[in-house]
């Protein structure tokens, strides 16, 4: 039932591999906004799956509207994760803003009522039927690699990827807004006592992650279908790439990405059935004998 | 006067239980879904409420109680008594291989690895066709002639309800439950005064799971079925609200939630398929209006202190 045949095609191995990595670039913008939210808020989010799928179908509300001009991709991304930001700085103020010094479950439990609404919202504006965006002109071609074709969007997502991770990087350690999002994340009542508007801090931290989901939903658009219940099958990879990776690291969150990305892109070819094993099997591995993850630090909070 | 009490609660008890069996069946079928989640919300609130540990994966005790009594009833025609009785035997056996990894870790830490193993169950559930049915299920379990009137189930159901619901009742008031109370409360101390917190918490674990795998079996015969969707996270998240909407502060306060959230259900879906935006609000009302449940919020009122001591969380 293990056909190893395929592994001596090393071009079908090739793209194998790049499909895990467009993979993992998705993931890893959904992921990055949860840990970071997590890291400094506290708060596990279980509505990011919900910000990824709203913008993914704002992308493609906004793209609709310029149909037939060459920047409609573009200017979608831009609008839609802007969009999505805005919806992610509303959600902080004036639902989770109430709770911060209620217990982890009481937040926990506004993000999930929040991942009800947010999908039936969906469901009623856009319907329940399947959409779909075409990939931008520029980029609709394809490039042959050995001999096989992958398309020339996914390897621009594929870069895009690092370089997200390098501006979240820079903006982290380079700028003060960055600072005070470490020092909160290590220390979050210090940071207020030391005069930093904390309230403020965290708002902007949930937009930023927010910002994160809604484009990754956005540059996901042209790649899968755009459906309701995306959000809840979202939500648990990326719960899946964050503790693998470490809660709060943000390297750790990329690893885990790739890592996953690749663990389906292989586990389907070789385990078609089980495929769906493997990552949660990784996961309780991980958790057995790393809680806090491959990059994680123990004992943060 | 304890005993005329206790009389006049068993009487009422058992006037509001009978009440049912007078109702039309869609009624009747309604209170038999009550009853049995509301077995499943009080075995998950011996860990949430009591032992302070907070699981995402209950619907994996659930599904394999489900599946243990639907395959032994469909695939092996063994006994019903047997085939009943296993499901929170095997149930409780794979509490035991989870609750020993999971215990040793706290927080959220400990909610996803119970997050991560009930995942696995329902993958093996959804994808093993020749034992499960995959994704269409296990159809068909045959359930004996003496259950299959919906009354005679309901009442089959009451006696188990009632009869684990007194076990699980004394056993919160007994040492045991006690000793949990004071696990949840400060782990630490617990320890300095001799209690064995592990073997403490693995017990509640293994109970729990146990019980829940008796819930899961009475839904399969009630459902006569058994679904990948039983051991999904969001069945696990459905009792965790039933236990919160409901107050994990008092002992029945998961089962009224879980009347209370079936109960609307029913009533909502028959108007629109919008469910979700209004359990969604719900959930809203219980943090920002009856934070505590709603059993709190009546028996204690709106502006007690989030937490009286020596109760139950």
């Amino acid at each position: 039932m293990i056909d190893l045949g395929i592994l001596g095609d090393p071009a079908f191995v090739a793209v194998q591999c790049l499909n895990g990595l467009t993979q993992a670039m998705f993931l890893f913008l959904i992921a990055s906004g949860l840990t970071l939210i997590f890291g400094v808020l506290g708060v596990l989010n279980f509505a990011h799956g919900s910000l990824y799928m709203l913008g993914a179908y704002l992308s493609y509300t906004i793209a609709s509207l310029f149909v037939g001009r060459p920047s409609a991709f573009w200017v979608a991304l831009v609008l839609g994760s802007l969009g999505v930001a805005l919806a992610g700085g509303l959600i902080e103020a004036v639902f989770l803003r109430p709770v911060y010094r209620r217990e982890e479950l009481d937040q926990l439990l506004v993000t999930y009522a929040l991942v009800l609404i947010i999908g039936d919202v969906v469901k009623f504006a856009w319907g329940p039927d399947n959409r779909s965006i075409s990939r931008p002109a520029i980029l609709a071609g394809s490039v042959l690699i050995g001999g096989r074709d992958f398309p020339t969007y996914n390897l621009v997502v594929i870069a895009l990827g690092p370089l997200v991770a390098a501006a979240l990087w820079l903006l982290l350690t380079r700028t003060q807004f960055g600072r005070l999002i470490r020092a909160a994340a290590s220390d979050r009542e210090m940071v207020g006592v030391v005069g930093a508007d904390v309230s403020r801090l965290f708002t902007g931290v949930f937009v930023l992650g927010a910002w994160l989901g809604g484009l990754g939903g956005g540059l996901a658009a042209p790649v899968g279908a755009i459906y309701p219940g995306m959000d809840v099958e979202v939500i648990a990879e990326s719960f899946i790439v964050v503790v693998v990776g470490g809660m709060g690291s943000l390297t750790g969150t990329l690893l885990g990405s790739i890592i996953i990305g690749q663990l389906n892109a292989f586990g389907i070819l070789f385990f078609p059935r089980f495929a769906l094993l493997f990552v949660y099997v990784l996961m309780v591995v991980v958790l057995v004998v790393r809680p806090w993850g491959l990059l994680g630090k123990p004992h943060t909070r | 006067m304890v005993l005329a009490r206790r009389t006049a609660v068993a009487t009422a008890a058992t006037a509001l239980l009978a009440v049912p069996l007078g109702l039309p069946k869609f009624y009747l079928l309604l209170a038999t879904e009550i009853l049995i989640m509301g077995l499943f919300a009080m075995a998950f609130n011996l860990l949430l409420g009591y032992g302070g540990m907070v699981s995402f994966g209950h619907a994996a005790f659930y599904g394999v109680g489900a599946y243990t009594c639907g395959l032994l009833l469909k695939k092996a025609d063994v006994p019903f008594a047997v085939s009943f009785l296993a499901a929170p035997v095997v149930a409780a056996a794979v509490a035991l291989v989870f609750g020993l990894l999971c215990i040793r870790l706290t927080r959220i830490y400990f909610s996803m690895l119970t997050l991560a193993f009930s995942q696995i169950v329902w993958a093996i559930a959804f994808k093993w066709y020749s034992l499960t049915g995959g994704d269409n299920g296990l159809i068909g379990i045959p359930v004996p002639s003496a259950l299959a009137d919906p009354r005679a189930l309901y009442l089959f159901t009451v006696a188990i309800v009632v009869l684990v619901g007194g076990l699980l009742w004394r056993l919160v008031n007994a040492p045991f439950g006690r000793t949990l109370l004071a696990v949840r409360e400060n782990a630490e101390r617990a320890e300095f005064v001799g209690i064995h917190v592990r073997r403490v918490q693995l017990a509640a674990f293994v109970i729990s799971g146990g019980v829940s795998g008796l819930a899961g079996a009475l839904f399969s015969l009630f459902s006569r079925g058994a679904f990948p969707d039983y051991a999904y996270w969001t069945k696990s998240a459905e009792v965790l609200l039933m236990t919160l909407l409901g107050g994990p502060y008092v002992f029945l306060g998961p089962a009224l939630g879980a009347a209370i959230l079936i109960a609307l259900n029913s009533i909502v879906t028959s108007f629109t398929e919008y469910w979700p935006v209004v359990l969604g609000a719900v959930l809203l009302m219980l943090i920002y209006v009856f934070p505590g449940g709603v059993t709190r919020f009546f028996l204690v009122g709106p502006t007690a202190p989030a937490r009286a001591p020596g109760e139950p969380r």
